[in-house]
């Protein structure tokens, strides 16, 4: 991971609104990947007996990171949407830790990207969540 | 003797009670800013639109993980509201006294898949979602979104859901 590209990154994501409004933060990009973590905060909950994270602000973190994974994939996107998302729920964030997601591209053609991605909090042997998406690759005229 | 038809304030208001108890207890749908607007038992979701909505400043267009959200909390709060009805208009439960403490728990999320129609504009979007299926323990509730109009959708979702343990037998 070079400086030059986590800095272009780490500008792209702070370009989003809905992004900072969750206080999202990137951890690291690589070649087609990205990981991007989230603070708990108790404006999220989905459930107040619980207070566990709603699955909805799960889904905004996933989303903003396969979509950071498209566009720093090394044929450089001039940008990307989502056409597809399904996520997994496989367990409850537990409150007051941070979620981080990590997605990859794991193929991309001319016009589409696939992409992986998996949300974990501080125990990283226990998904939260998975994810797997199809996004637009939009080429440069 | 016939029994007295209840004044249909009384009716609303104890359906707006529940409502009110069912949305007002999620923080999460006040972060969204979501409102939902009840005819009988049909629910419709507002999104307003607003600035920390945005996924991408340039177009400007709403982020997509925001679209997810607000479809996944429609069809939550469709399918909680649901059990709701059934369980107010039977009797079973009381819903003067409900609140956001005393609501039968919340169904859990286990799978959400969202199709991205169109580009979120920068303005309000609706939602309404309808259970296909509510069993004992599982449900699957799909949900469509628009915003101009009614027939252009701009998103639209299915999940599966697992039903709290207090839930009613149905099948």
């Amino acid at each position: 991971m070079t400086p030059e590209r986590i800095r272009i990154a780490r500008q792209f994501i702070a370009a989003i609104p809905h992004a900072r409004a969750l206080a999202m933060r990137v951890e690291s990009i690589g070649p087609g990947t990205a990981e991007i973590s989230m603070p708990w905060d108790a404006r999220l909950v989905g459930d107040p007996r619980t207070g566990v994270i709603a699955g909805g602000a799960v889904s905004a973190l996933m989303d903003t990171c396969g979509g950071a994974a498209v566009m720093s994939h090394p044929e450089a996107p001039q940008g990307t949407a989502t056409l597809d998302l399904r996520i997994d729920y496989m367990s409850p964030a537990t409150p007051g830790q941070r979620i981080r997601a990590r997605a990859e591209v794991y193929h991309l053609t001319r016009s589409v990207a696939f992409v992986r991605a998996t949300a974990t909090d501080d125990d990283p042997a226990r998904p939260v969540a998975t994810a797997t998406g199809a996004f637009t690759v939009e080429r440069g005229a | 003797m016939r029994l007295q038809p209840e004044p249909v304030q009384a009716v609303k208001e104890r359906r707006d009670r529940a409502l009110a108890a069912l949305v007002g207890g999620v923080p999460y749908i006040a972060f969204l800013g979501l409102r939902f607007d009840r005819r009988g038992d049909e629910l419709t979701a507002t999104l307003p639109f607003d600035e920390r909505l945005i996924g991408n400043p340039i177009l400007p267009a709403l982020h997509g993980g925001v679209t997810a959200a607000f479809l996944e909390v429609a069809a939550l709060v469709e399918l909680s509201w649901s059990m709701l009805w059934e369980a107010m208009e039977s009797g079973r439960l009381d819903a003067a006294t409900l609140t956001p403490e005393t609501l039968p728990r919340l169904p859990k999320t286990i799978d959400f898949t969202v199709d991205f129609l169109r580009t979120g504009l920068p303005r309000d979007a609706y939602a309404r979602a309808r259970v296909n299926r509510s069993g004992r323990r599982y449900a699957s509730v799909q949900v469509e979104a628009w915003q101009d109009n009614r027939a252009r959708l701009f998103a639209q979702a299915t999940g599966h859901f697992l039903m709290p343990d207090t839930a009613p037998a149905r099948d």
